[in-house]
């Protein structure tokens, strides 16, 4: 292909989510990213001066671009997770735009489970508020590896170097009672675009990068465990046809780590051990696989497995802890409360138990991050560590060292509804 | 790029695969849509790559509206023999006559709406309890609050505002009897991302995705083909141009666009220059602003 495009075969996904209200020009920050890298089309643009004119503004309102739903247009609000798309030559972004109200805690968790960069929106003139330290303990809750604060509405405080400063001085402070490790700080208009790609004319104090440029180049190859190798099976490829009469292969996503063949893997829970005879993928045939790639393995010993087992390097890093009492920090998401001694459906990477949940430790104050021990009542976008039992062990790592094979959500059987989901302390 | 740093095709592969693994495991009757579009023709092929070396798990399902480019019929026949898979039809035409629904008439008469009826109908028939489709999120707006795994209730309606939250790679796929899911497994792609994949993989396509000359005419500005069921106006005159299409759908609705791209290098190039959405040039969601959202709720694609 013509040097144009191939070059663009070659770009990483980057997952990131954009908490905030609509007063802090969250909507216009998304729209000013994808209009200035044309990832908004005429066709979308006319739509949206035609609703704007109609609203009776007097500037095309880019936030009418993120929201989807008629009751989401008709009451002016976002209710749930819209995803956006943009690319530039290096990366392919993916944003979960979440609302920030304090009732949509869990939109907001939803948006953080699979991003790499939380960005988080502070208006100049009103600095660090309590929605601001909601969003950053989610960010660190949820372990995004990145958070990228933004000091927005810079031209309504006249550009001064001395409220940026005091606004990230206050940040820090909170940053270090949470455990988030790479915290970087932009003074911003997304109105008129200031140091959102292009750098700002009316900052010249400021000497470090754009949020574009933070955004294509932070490093997130370290962002997944490479270490420990964990492959949960999702499904037992079994032909049986003429061609293929004995093949048995275990398809299934790289959680983590890197595999090779001839590597020895141990199956959880049995503990047999079996080195890999072949890594599949459509007539492939890969030496490597790492995480996140999808694949099918195959091994030299025939051994009994099946989907939620769990295949794992032996003799390098952590073994997976083996357990059916759990401690998990959970954000809870139905409106039914949860019930201490109540049993519920767990799902954890591809295997399904049930739990009981044993006791509840106490609950997070999401507004001043305090612990409450006597209120313990659990209920709507509530955040609580409490503790479970399951009927069977569970073969998982800490959230902390391992996303994936640290998560779980609990299911109400009664009603099938997601009510909940935990990371694993 | 580090040594394990996987490209994003590389990554949106593994993730669809992994959704579709996924509906093989949890569900116990899924069928995959196919259209003979590129998404869907995309997705099969990832449903290929996820269960080699064995056959795709599940048939796929067709939605004949009766008004589809020959040229789509002819690549489905073909991929389904050169791949051993089953497709089943459904056909608009027989819910017509057997009066579950009734045909639009007037100049722009469309069976599109239609086949919400005939899809609903061939999930009940045929008992299926997970409808793949390739829907992408950034397609439409209603679209881009949808679930990889999007619950339907038993009379296939999609309720927007109360939908489960999906976290991680965890999803939660149990319902009860007679309701089912609508799973997308290739939400995340973006039309280019689509085309770069097709590049990528040297996936064969229909025809109609290439310049080709064929007889057209124009209404509210989008270029439409000419058929026998195509009512014209007074004041719209066919004539003969060198088109392809950006989308394919039924000759109704599908806008054609001047074109002289021959390779997926160059649709690559055009779709990189273009400044217009494809579904800017699809009729069904030009009716109204909630088109696509009313649609889906009563159980579209």
């Amino acid at each position: 292909m013509s040097g144009k495009n191939s070059g663009y075969l070659d770009m990483e996904l980057l997952r990131f989510t954009t908490a905030g209200s609509v007063d802090d020009g969250k909507s216009t920050l998304i729209g000013r990213l994808l209009y200035d890298s044309k990832a908004i089309f005429e066709d979308q643009m006319e739509a949206i001066e035609r609703a704007s004119e109609r609203a009776g503004g007097e500037q095309v309102n880019l936030a009418l671009l993120t929201d989807g739903l008629r009751a989401e247009r008709e009451q002016g609000i976002t209710i749930d997770v819209a995803y956006r798309y943009f690319a530039t030559p290096k990366r392919k972004f993916i944003i979960a735009d979440t609302p920030g109200h304090i009732q949509y805690t869990r939109n907001m968790v939803t948006g953080a489970s699979t991003a790499n960069v939380a960005i988080i929106l502070v208006d100049a003139r009103l600095g660090v508020l309590e929605q601001t330290r909601r969003h950053a303990y989610i960010a660190s809750l949820l372990k995004i590896p990145h958070i990228i604060i933004c000091v927005n509405k810079m031209d309504l405080v006249q550009y001064k170097e001395d409220i940026f400063e005091t606004i990230k001085n206050d940040f820090e402070a909170i940053a270090s009672k949470l455990s988030v490790k790479d915290v970087r700080y932009v003074p911003i208009s997304a109105l008129d675009g200031d140091n959102v790609v292009d750098r700002s004319k009316n900052m010249d104090w400021y000497q470090g990068p754009t949020l574009m440029y933070l955004l294509e180049n932070i490093h997130i190859g370290s962002d997944i465990n490479r270490d420990d190798f964990r492959f949960p099976v999702q499904y037992v490829v079994r032909p049986q046809s003429r061609e293929w009469p004995d093949y048995r292969g275990y398809a299934g996503r790289v959680a983590s780590g890197v595999v090779n063949v001839g590597d020895t893997l141990m199956v959880l829970p049995s503990g047999f051990s079996s080195k890999v005879k072949s890594i599949d993928l459509f007539g492939e045939q890969y030496q490597q696989a790492c995480a996140p790639l999808s694949v099918t393995i195959t091994l030299d010993d025939d051994i009994d497995i099946s989907r939620g087992d769990m295949l794992v390097k032996v003799g390098n890093g952590q073994p997976p802890r083996v357990d059916q009492n759990i401690d998990v920090m959970i954000c809870w998401f139905n409106e039914k409360k949860l019930v201490i001694g109540g049993k519920y459906a767990l799902k954890h990477t591809t295997s399904e138990v049930k739990c009981m949940v044993k006791e509840v430790q106490y609950k997070v104050n999401i507004s001043d991050l305090e612990k409450e021990h006597n209120n313990l009542e659990v209920g709507m976008n509530d955040i609580a560590r409490i503790s479970l039992r399951t009927t069977k062990p569970l073969f998982f790592d800490s959230y902390n060292v391992n996303r994936t094979i640290g998560s779980i959500i609990l299911i109400d059987e009664a009603t099938n509804e997601t009510v909940a989901a935990g990371m694993i302390v | 790029m580090d040594k394990y740093q996987i490209n994003h095709l590389k990554e949106l592969e593994a993730e669809s695969i992994f959704v579709i693994r996924e509906v093989a495991a949890q569900f116990e009757k899924p069928v995959m849509l196919f259209s003979g579009g590129k998404d869907s023709i995309v997705m099969f092929h990832l449903a290929l790559k996820a269960f080699w070396p064995a056959k795709v798990p599940f048939p796929l399902l067709h939605i004949d509206t009766g008004h589809n480019f020959q040229e789509t019929l002819d690549y489905r026949d073909r991929l389904m023999e050169k791949t051993g898979a089953k497709c089943l039809v459904a056909l608009v035409q027989d819910s017509i006559d057997k009066g579950r629904v009734k045909e639009e008439t007037g100049y722009n008469a469309s069976r599109n709406k239609l086949q919400t009826v005939t899809l609903l109908d061939a999930i009940e028939e045929h008992k299926f309890d997970a409808a793949m489709g390739g829907g992408r999120r950034d397609e439409e707006k209603a679209r881009a609050k949808e679930r990889f795994f999007s619950h339907r209730d038993e009379f296939g309606q999609w309720d927007p505002k109360n939908q489960r939250p999906e976290l991680w790679n965890l999803f939660n796929g149990r319902k009860n009897m007679g309701e089912h899911f609508r799973v997308f497994p290739i939400s995340n792609w973006t039309e280019m991302d689509v085309w770069q994949y097709i590049y990528m993989e040297k996936i064969e396509l229909p025809s109609l995705y290439f310049t080709h000359k064929r007889e057209v005419f124009e209404r509210d500005g989008v270029i439409l083909a000419t058929a026998p069921f195509m009512k014209l106006r007074d004041d719209e005159k066919p004539k003969v141009i060198d088109v392809r299409c950006r989308t394919i759908g039924d000759i109704t609705c599908t806008g054609l666009t001047l074109s002289s791209a021959n390779t997926i290098e160059d649709i690559i190039q055009e779709v990189a220059a273009s400044r217009v959405t494809e579904r800017g040039g699809r009729a069904d969601d030009k009716r109204s602003e909630a088109a696509m959202e009313d649609r889906k709720k009563e159980g579209y694609f």
